[in-house]
């Protein structure tokens, strides 16, 4: 897949010697990255080895010990409106979905438009109805979550943050609790995101994926990033032991 | 020996006094919904004197008798210089009692709901109060609403205790034509089969909404 990632542009994620730890325990110990705009880049690594918290790191829901985060040239530090600016241009998608149950998919898609946008009701009901023909889902939208599959439920939860119009989208490991046939579903639309630009972190098992869609594939081990590049060197020709002892295992 | 046609002229005034003990029951439910919602924010606000003044109410009501709280506020307030009714005061005791039970539904409600439906509402930008009004309360009520109606009923039949401030409400009746007919069985039994009543009316209530609730979404 042809990359849109834009090289010379000013990087829209800066990580800088970021630390993480829960207690005695930690987790990362001086990541730096940068990614462009436009960039797809997958996080691959054995569970333990920090990629989800990374991730987690990028949106607050994890409090950072040191380092420094600038997302789009707003620097995460511990004031609250800064923290939710941020939030508002990073999407993000869970492992379980965490959709609301008590609410419709509609309701889903557009309570945070309305709430924190202050869109208007008819606005934001256009916009999801555009998002769920986008994610194929158009018929379920007055469906409460518990009676979709998964995949169905997923791509619900891709859409419910597209709402919010970000300029990046985070992936926590989005195809894991999927039933394998389900899978494929999710992975289109991921893939269609990409093709349209989008800026994207996913935290993934799946290396079909990131071979075909990541323009860079970031190897974790230990709280650090072991080895990152292109996916066709790194998942082919990878040259650390541990990440060949990693890809040997997922095979 | 047994004379039940006897209550039948007092069904009226028996009637009356039911509705007595409904509002003092309404009303009450109705002070302690709404304290212990504020109750069970204050304790779980992560904020530490907010924290210790909730628990410090909690552990003072539920620790101390009902009926030393209802003599405490009747008997107590006036000797403060407040001046208070009967009827208020019953409903004022039995409301705060109630807070504090409340309280710890509410709070076992909101503990229920998975962490990741708080993180969700955060990544979309929702900050605390929106995300307690909108995703949080909306869930954990629905999880709440069986020990709600529990307390609700148990509510209902404390508000007997009214009667030992003068209320005239169903059991102050009843014990004053028990007496005065010298029919004790006649009219408590009677008593016992309105607060059936009402009880099985309330219960009826609560389990409609609990179906209403629980359509959409389990």
């Amino acid at each position: 897949m042809q990359s849109n990632a834009l090289p010379n542009a000013e990087p829209i994620i800066k990580v800088i010697n970021l630390h993480k730890s829960f207690g005695d325990l930690h987790v990362l110990r001086g990541v730096n990255m940068t990614v462009q705009p436009g960039e797809v880049v997958a996080l691959i690594g054995s569970s333990g080895s920090g990629k989800s918290t990374l991730l987690r790191c990028l949106n607050r829901l994890e409090t950072i010990s040191e380092g420094q985060i600038i997302i789009d040239g707003i620097e995460l530090n511990q004031s609250t409106k800064n923290i939710n600016r941020i939030r508002r241009e990073v999407g993000m998608v869970f492992q379980q979905f965490n959709l609301f149950p008590h609410m419709t998919v509609l309701e889903n898609i557009v309570e945070a438009p309305i709430r924190v946008l202050k869109k208007s009701r008819e606005e934001a009901v256009k916009t999801a109805m555009a998002l769920l023909e986008k994610v194929g889902l158009a018929d379920k939208k007055d469906t409460y979550p518990r009676k979709l599959s998964g995949g169905q439920q997923q791509r619900i939860a891709i859409a419910r943050a597209l709402a919010m119009n970000p300029k990046i989208m985070l992936f926590d490991e989005p195809t894991s609790a999927l039933d394998p046939e389900l899978v494929g579903e999710v992975l289109q639309v991921m893939r269609q995101l990409a093709r349209e630009g989008m800026t994207m972190l996913v935290v993934t098992h799946e290396m079909g994926f990131a071979r075909e869609v990541a323009d860079r594939v970031i190897y974790m081990n230990n709280g650090v990033i072991e080895e990152e590049g292109p996916p066709e060197e790194v998942l082919t020709r990878p040259k650390s032991e541990r990440l060949r002892a990693f890809l040997g295992h997922l095979k | 020996m047994l004379d039940f046609s006897l209550v039948a002229k007092y069904i009226p005034y028996l009637l009356e006094a039911s509705l007595v003990t409904l509002e003092i029951a309404v009303l009450s439910i109705a002070i302690g919904l709404i304290l212990g919602l504020f109750t069970a924010l204050l304790r779980i606000s992560g904020i530490r004197p907010l924290e210790a003044i909730a628990r410090f109410y909690i552990w003072v009501t539920r620790g101390t008798p009902l009926l030393v709280q209802i003599l405490l506020v009747y008997f107590g307030l006036p000797q403060l210089g407040i001046d208070i009714a009967p009827f208020p005061a019953a409903v004022l005791a039995l409301g705060f009692n109630a807070g504090a039970y409340f309280a710890e539904i509410y709070r076992a409600g909101i503990q229920s709901i998975p962490k990741g439906q708080i993180e969700a509402a955060q990544s979309l930008g929702m900050g605390y109060p929106l995300i307690m009004r909108r995703i949080v309360l909306p869930q954990a009520l629905r999880v709440s609403l069986p020990a709600m109606g529990n307390e609700s009923i148990t509510l209902l039949k404390d508000s007997s205790l009214a009667s030992l401030v003068t209320v005239t409400e169903l059991m102050m009746a009843s014990q004053r034509f028990a007496a005065s007919n010298y029919a004790f069985i006649e009219f408590y039994i009677t008593a016992a089969v309105l607060y059936l009543v009402m009880t099985t009316f309330f219960s009826f209530i609560l389990n409609r909404a609990e179906k209403r609730l629980s359509i959409s979404d389990r």
